[in-house]
Formats: structure tokens, sequence, C-alpha cells
């Protein structure tokens, strides 16, 4: 399965608004932590080698 | 002169003037430069077989120090071949259970003893000191039942020229210098090998910078049998992270990794150690129980190997020839099965029965398995030492992650314990013709299985085997006058079913005498049993 970069998300600005309120109150090192572990978290649930790789190259470019 | 670099833990083999130092120069089949494990092992290899083998070294005996000290599971079963596996057995610490731990957190534990049905276990602990007596005991036995192995002490190699033909040392020895000559010269000298360097030759590879002190303690304390391991030490003083491993004779290994800015002759003062290693025991007992320091070291690393092993007819083995890390025990076991790589394809070459073009196969068979230990090695190097700010975000992450989730503790990494590597797609492997199970594919090592008393490891013997499972095999087959011995076993379920047969209802294995997997296929065919061994031997 290619990597899905259409529109998947059902309400984007709700998601955008609950990933910024898990990090108030955070430090900066805090808050890189802590995308650190959901970064870790979403690329075991994806568990697709060749979609990571994908997701990685979009990321850089 | 010949300049005393290291103490002596045992004299094995004290300085003998020979009458070879008064003659011409005299020529000898295979010489090997360093007594160390992996030329003691070589030596006893070829010698074992019947190939005259000379090996000299600038000491006389086993270093002092307890260094390499974790003894894999293959190398017990080559040590086994080789007839000196039961006096490290006996002596050795086995240890299953690893523990890893963040800070003052237990993170997590592993079991390495997965899978039943092995003659040996996953690793033992022993001391580097004894790994090498009691291969040095065993040449002693070889020796006297016949073997033809010499080993001189406090012959230093001082010079090398490559001949047409054969290769002319220059050795210094107490009385003087003398010459010697080899057809083939095995170059088993260490990291820092002086051969290497005479020859003009590169060692690439990547520095890390970072320092680790060892002490080893002895004391009587009741921890466990188990390898803990702490990223960021709770303990004062203890670094960015912390080991500490059994040994035989009441020591333990404790490690602390110190980090690159260090005076490392402060840090060595047996005060601060001390200090240090107070601080690690009382966290753990909530006493200081009396021990005390029985060697301390502290030692960079890097991770580093030779472009090729073979040069002309110079081979590099072991340390000589590649670096790691010491996370995941890959020095020392990885040089073990560099030796048993070459020693069956000089003799084959030494007794005419295969070319030349047989020893070209050692150097990409072994770089390949180099680079498989040096990418592990790195990789275990990189996490415990994070580069950079977001590669330790991304780590501490990992270990936070694994208290709780199971996703993250196979991320965990203290280093990846030595295994064999299988020679996928090299140039001497034959046919994979059956659907088999992948552990047991074409260049990988044989997967021991227990059988009747004994186990299948045992039962192949210095030559080619062919194995028959559930089909017939032919009583005797000769090829290129090489003698194939066959073994006929059967099997409906269990260890040898699971590990040869998967799916298949029968299988028929060829397999070199340094027991990796030359071809399988699901029926006997004279003709194609033939082509392989002869590919096998760098005849096609």
């Amino acid at each position: 399965m290619p990597l899905n970069t259409a529109p998947n998300l059902p309400d984007p600005d709700g998601f955008y608004d609950e990933l910024l309120r898990a990090h108030e109150g955070l430090s900066q090192a805090e808050s890189e932590a802590l995308n650190a572990r959901l970064i870790l978290i979403l690329c075991n649930h994806i568990g697709d080698g060749e979609v990571l790789r994908e997701a990685l190259r979009a990321a850089a470019a | 002169m010949v300049d005393v670099r290291y103490d002596i833990a045992f004299r094995l083999y004290p300085y003998v003037r020979v009458s070879a130092q008064d003659a011409a120069p005299l020529r000898h089949p295979v010489v090997i430069v360093g007594g160390g494990p992996i030329g003691m092992a070589a030596a006893l290899d070829l010698g074992k077989r019947g190939t005259p083998v000379l090996v000299l070294d600038d000491h006389e005996g086993v270093g002092q120090g307890s260094r390499a000290i974790c003894f894999s599971k293959r190398t017990l079963e080559i040590a086994d071949r080789l007839g000196c596996a039961d006096a490290m057995l006996a002596k050795g610490v086995q240890w299953n259970v690893g523990r890893v731990f963040h800070g003052p957190e237990r993170i997590f534990e592993f079991n390495l003893q997965a899978e039943a049905g092995h003659k040996y276990p996953a690793f033992i602990n022993l001391q580097q000191p004894y790994f090498e007596k009691f291969i040095v005991d065993e040449i002693r036995a070889a020796q006297a039942a016949g073997a033809p192995i010499e080993i001189r002490g406090q012959n230093l190699v001082t010079g090398l020229a490559q001949n047409d033909g054969f290769v002319t040392l220059e050795v210094e020895t107490p009385d003087g210098p003398y010459q010697i000559e080899a057809d083939w010269l095995i170059a088993c000298d260490g990291a820092r090998s002086p051969l290497r360097d005479m020859m003009g030759l590169g060692f690439e590879g990547r520095a890390f910078e970072d320092n680790f002190l060892i002490a080893d303690v002895k004391m009587t304390a009741d921890f466990p049998t188990e390898r803990w391991f702490w990223f960021e030490p709770p303990f004062k003083g203890a670094g960015q992270s912390a080991l500490l491993h059994k040994q035989p004779d009441n020591i333990w290994r404790i490690d602390f990794q110190l980090g690159w800015n260090i005076d490392r002759k402060a840090e060595l003062d047996p005060a601060r150690i001390r200090a240090r290693v107070d601080a690690m025991l009382e966290a753990q007992t909530g006493t200081i129980p009396p021990y005390e320091l029985e060697w301390t070291s502290i030692y960079t690393f890097q991770c580093r190997r030779m472009e090729k092993f073979r040069h002309g007819r110079v081979f590099f083995a072991g340390d000589a020839a590649h670096q790691v890390s010491p996370f995941g025990a890959r020095g020392a076991n990885s040089g073990l099965q560099d030796t048993e790589n070459l020693a069956w394809k000089l003799d084959l070459v030494l007794r005419g029965l295969a070319p030349d073009a047989l020893l070209d196969s050692y150097s990409p068979e072994r770089v390949f398995a180099a680079d498989e230990n040096i990418l592990n090695s790195s990789r275990a190097t990189d996490f415990l030492t994070p580069k950079s700010d977001v590669s330790k975000a991304f780590r501490n992450a990992v270990l936070k992650l694994a208290q709780t989730h199971a996703f993250a503790r196979p991320m965990v990494n203290s280093g990846r314990l030595s295994v064999p590597c299988t020679y996928d797609g090299l140039p001497l492997n034959g046919p994979d013709a059956l659907n088999g199970p992948a552990r047991s594919r074409v260049g990988a090592v044989c997967p021991d299985v227990p059988l009747g008393e004994g186990f299948l490891l045992n039962q192949l013997g210095r030559g080619f085997t062919l194995l028959g499972i559930n089909t017939q095999v032919p009583d005797s087959l000769t090829e290129s006058g090489i003698a194939v011995t066959p073994l006929q076993l059967s099997a409906q379920d269990g260890p040898l079913a699971e590990r040869y047969l998967g799916a298949a209802p029968a299988a028929v294995y060829l397999i070199r005498p340094d027991q990796h997997i030359i071809a399988r296929w699901p029926l006997f065919n004279d003709a194609a049993t033939r082509q392989a061994l002869r590919r096998a031997i760098g005849k096609a």
C-alpha cells in the first residue's frame, strides 16, 4: 500500500487542536520527547517499511 | 631484543632456541603470526587436519586481563569440533537472562535461551586467558597424538617480503634474528597488526569518541547470574551506561561508559575506580560488600575493516582484519569464524585437491560477515552513545516506551549478540532447490539438532557431508578426489524436521567442512551434487 498523502483525517482542525494541546505547558525538551514517542508509536502502528521510507522521503523533501 | 608489551597470565610456550635459527631459511606450508585465540584456533584446526603449521608469537604465553568474556554458541560449536569446548563449558559461567534498566527503572528483561535442542548455550562468560589456555592445552594434546603443530614463543616478526610463490619473514629472537619461509601466511596479530603496517595496507572505518572503563571485581555476592545493563545509571559517577556481568572465579565485570573528554590516567586511579564501584554496589545491595579490584582498563574502539582479507599469500584474520565495538561480543567470536572458514580451504589447496581460486573465497565471505558485524555493532554504539540531541531524544523515547509497550523493546539496543553470518548469494554456494526453512538455507551454518543421545553437529565430520533426511543418499561419493561422508537420517516431526524440512517431505543437504550449507534439494541427484561440490571447492 503506497503512502496516503490525500486528505484522510475526518476532522483536520480538531486533530490539529488536539496535537497542539498535547504540547501545552511543555518545555522545548519535553515537547521534543513527546514528538519522538509519538513518531515511534505511529511508525509501529504503520508497520510497513516501504510506507515508512516513503514518509521519510516526503518529510525530508 | 623482543620487547615485553604485556604481562603473562599463563606462560605456555617459553622461548626455546631451535636449530632453524642457525640454518638457511626453512620453508613451512603455513605460518601463523600471533598466538592469540584466533591464531591458536587456526593452528589447531590445520594441525588436526594434518597440515603442518608454525605459530610465531612475540610473547611466551597468554596475556593478562579478562578482555573478551562472552563466547557464543557458534564459538563453542567450533571449539567442540576442535576438541576443547568441554573445558570451556566446564569453566565458563552460563547465563540466559538479561535485564535492562533506564535510570532506576527496570525496563524489561530478555531470555537468550529461546530454543531447546542445542548442544551449547547461547553464550558463556569466560575470561579470555582461560579461553586461550584451553585451545593451547588441546594443541599440546594434539601434538602428543602426532598433529604437526609447532609454537615458537618470543619470536617477533620484524619484516615480510612476498616472493613468487612464497613469503619470507624476518624474525627477531632473544638469540638474534633469523629467516623463515612460508607457502602461506595467516596474520592474526591483532587490531594494531604490525604485518598490516609492514605491507602498507589500510584499515579504514569509523572511530567512536567514547571511553569505557572496565573494572573486574572479585567478590562473593549473591547477584543472580544475569547480564544487567543500565542506560543513564542512577548511581554516582557511572557515566552514560553501565554493565554488570558475572565471570568464573567470583569475578564480576563492571563497565562504565565515561564519555570522550576524560583524563585516562586519573580515571585509572584505584581510589577513583573504587568510588564508582562502591556507588554501584551500594545502589544494588544497600551496603558495600568487600571486594578486590582484579583488573582494570580503559578502552576506546573503532569499527573498521581492511578492504580485503587476502593479499597474495597472506591472509588476515580476527582483529587484524576487522575491528568492532565490544557491544554484541562480535570480536573474538567472529575471528574464530574467520579461522574455520580458512582452515579447510588452505588444507585442501595444500593437498592439491582444490585450486588457488578456493582461497579467493575467504575474503568475500569473511568481508560479508565483517560488514554484518560492523553494521550491528555500529548501530548498538549509536544507540548507547547518541551523537546529537535528536538522536538522544529518540533513544530516550524508546527506553521510556519500552517500559509499557512491547513494540519498543526490540528497538532497545545494548548490543545485538553475535550469531554466525549466512553467506547469502556468495560464489561458493550451490542451488537452493528445497522449499525448506529459511534458517537452513544455502550459505547458513547448520542449526544443531538433538539426535538420540547426541547432536547433529557431532555427526558432521571434518570434511564434506551429504545429509539425506527421509530419502536415500549413496553410501559413498567421491568427486575431484574428495570423499563425501554420507549421513542418513529420518524425521517425521521434532527439531530435525522443523529445522531442516519445514513443509518438505524429504531433503538432501550438501555441507562444507565448516558446517555451512552448500546446496539442498528435495531428492539426491548425482550430477547436481558433484557440480555443487566442484563449485564449493573453487573449481567451477
